[in-house]
């Protein structure tokens, strides 16, 4: 299993290999983000790391009392009755155990990952139909990630959380009523004006870099 | 065709973040999947929006869960086979990469086509009723009847390119259509172009003829 921990401890020492981005700088992140939610990012990808490699029940217990309470929530906020919302969270986690293989801690952070998987079934509830998804589909995920690229982005995602608590009320309204489900896709902006540049470059390294050791 | 090839015309944000909210008709949908399988820049585009949604998850209160939710998980686990696994793709692919395969099968040799004139070939793909998809194939040198939209119509070249007046549309590019725009793509000289298209209207014709027919064809 990849251990983060010897990063976590380090006060935010930059990890050197992906200096190559224009990022924001390690004390802006220590500024926004306090330690514990980092900790805590990186906890769930090691969660489900060691899922995919150890059939770790106990991690798995983990993973489900954090998030099947709040993709049950995100589901009842998306228009879902209890009963519907309990069984699609169960479902959701069932598919976290057997998907766990995908993961990849460079490309997403836990929470993402488990996100487009609660909203997919959320999806087929409504549609009862196949339904492209196009994050199974790649070439999975690098067999031994760097563990300075992992953190950065599970930094890199706590901070688009914050960024996306601090905008206007207007605005992080649109963007919290498109994700429940209550506004139809009509009624967003061309332009939605989200500060996603960094975390979009960091992204496309981790592609890059799987395409790399593909060759 | 590589998977890392540049691509020039990218969706707006508008339709990446419906996309990774998860509120497009099922047809936009497919179309968005596609091009991200095809180019990774789409999909690094697209998965900075989904990092939109895991916030927002994390951030949300949490709703009880039944007191055997987990236990009836497990059981669940053991019942459901593990999903396929995919083996690792290669560098090159075919024309339809595979969520377009699900709707339009394997290989465009096996595609049904309908004539709908002047060596124009459509197929129509089975998705909700809030849009429609279809297959597309113009031959070489070929426009398109001229026509403006009453919707949002999305074009995604899969092979060959075609041209507007004022852009050229290769694999992996995506054209974005609306109201305002009254265009006439033609298919470049060097061989047919073959496109995904997803509309959430059927298109307004200028002239009368395809006017008339568009109820038998579906367009």
């Amino acid at each position: 299993m990849l251990d983060l921990s010897e990063y976590i401890n380090q006060d935010f020492e930059v990890p050197k290999r992906s200096s190559k981005l224009p990022v924001t700088s390690d004390r802006i992140l220590a500024k926004v983000m306090s330690k514990d939610k980092i900790n805590s990012t990186n906890h769930w990808a090691n969660c489900i790391i060691s899922v995919s490699t150890k059939k770790d029940e106990e991690a798995f217990s983990n993973l489900f009392s954090h998030f099947a309470p709040r993709i049950k929530s995100f589901l009842m906020k998306s228009g879902a009755d209890a009963t519907t919302a309990e069984e699609c969270a169960q479902d959701t986690m069932v598919t976290v155990w057997h998907k766990a293989y995908l993961f990849d801690p460079t490309r997403a952070a836990a929470s993402t990952w488990i996100f487009t998987i609660a909203r997919n079934k959320r999806i087929d509830l409504a549609r009862r139909n196949n339904r492209p998804e196009p994050e199974d589909l790649p070439w999975g995920s690098d067999p031994e990630p760097d563990a300075s690229d992992v953190i950065m982005m599970q930094q890199e995602t706590t901070l688009l959380a914050e960024a996306v608590k601090n905008l206007p009320l207007k605005q992080r309204s649109i963007v919290e009523r498109a994700f429940y489900a209550d506004l139809s896709h009509q009624e967003i902006a061309e332009e939605t004006g989200l500060p996603l540049g960094t975390i979009k470059s960091r992204i496309r390294l981790a592609l890059q870099r799987l395409r790399h050791n593909m060759k | 065709m590589t998977k890392n090839m540049t691509i020039k015309h990218h969706l707006n944000e508008k339709l990446l973040m419906s996309y990774a909210a998860g509120i497009l008709p099922e047809a936009f949908n497919l179309v968005v999947a596609t091009q991200m399988s095809i180019s990774d820049e789409a999909r690094a585009r697209l998965a900075s929006f989904e990092a939109i949604g895991g916030g927002i998850l994390e951030d949300t209160n949490k709703e009880q869960m039944s007191p055997t939710a987990f236990q009836d998980v497990l059981q669940k686990i053991k019942k459901t086979k593990p999903v396929k696994k995919y083996s690792a793709p290669t560098m090159v692919e075919g024309v339809f990469p595979e969520p377009l395969k699900k709707y339009a099968g394997d290989e465009l040799e096996t595609v049904k086509w309908k004539s709908i004139g002047r060596g124009v070939k459509q197929a129509i793909l089975k998705t909700d009723n809030k849009a429609s998809a279809r297959l597309l194939y113009i031959p070489a040198g070929t426009a398109m009847p001229n026509h403006s939209h009453n919707g949002l119509e999305m074009t995604l070249v899969l092979k060959g390119s075609f041209h507007d007046e004022k852009d050229q549309f290769k694999r992996g590019d995506i054209e974005i259509a609306d109201q305002d725009l009254h265009h006439k793509p033609t298919a470049s000289d060097d061989g047919p172009c073959i496109c995904l298209v997803a509309s959430d209207a059927s298109l307004k014709f200028k002239s009368i003829i395809p006017r008339l027919l568009q109820p038998f064809f579906k367009i």
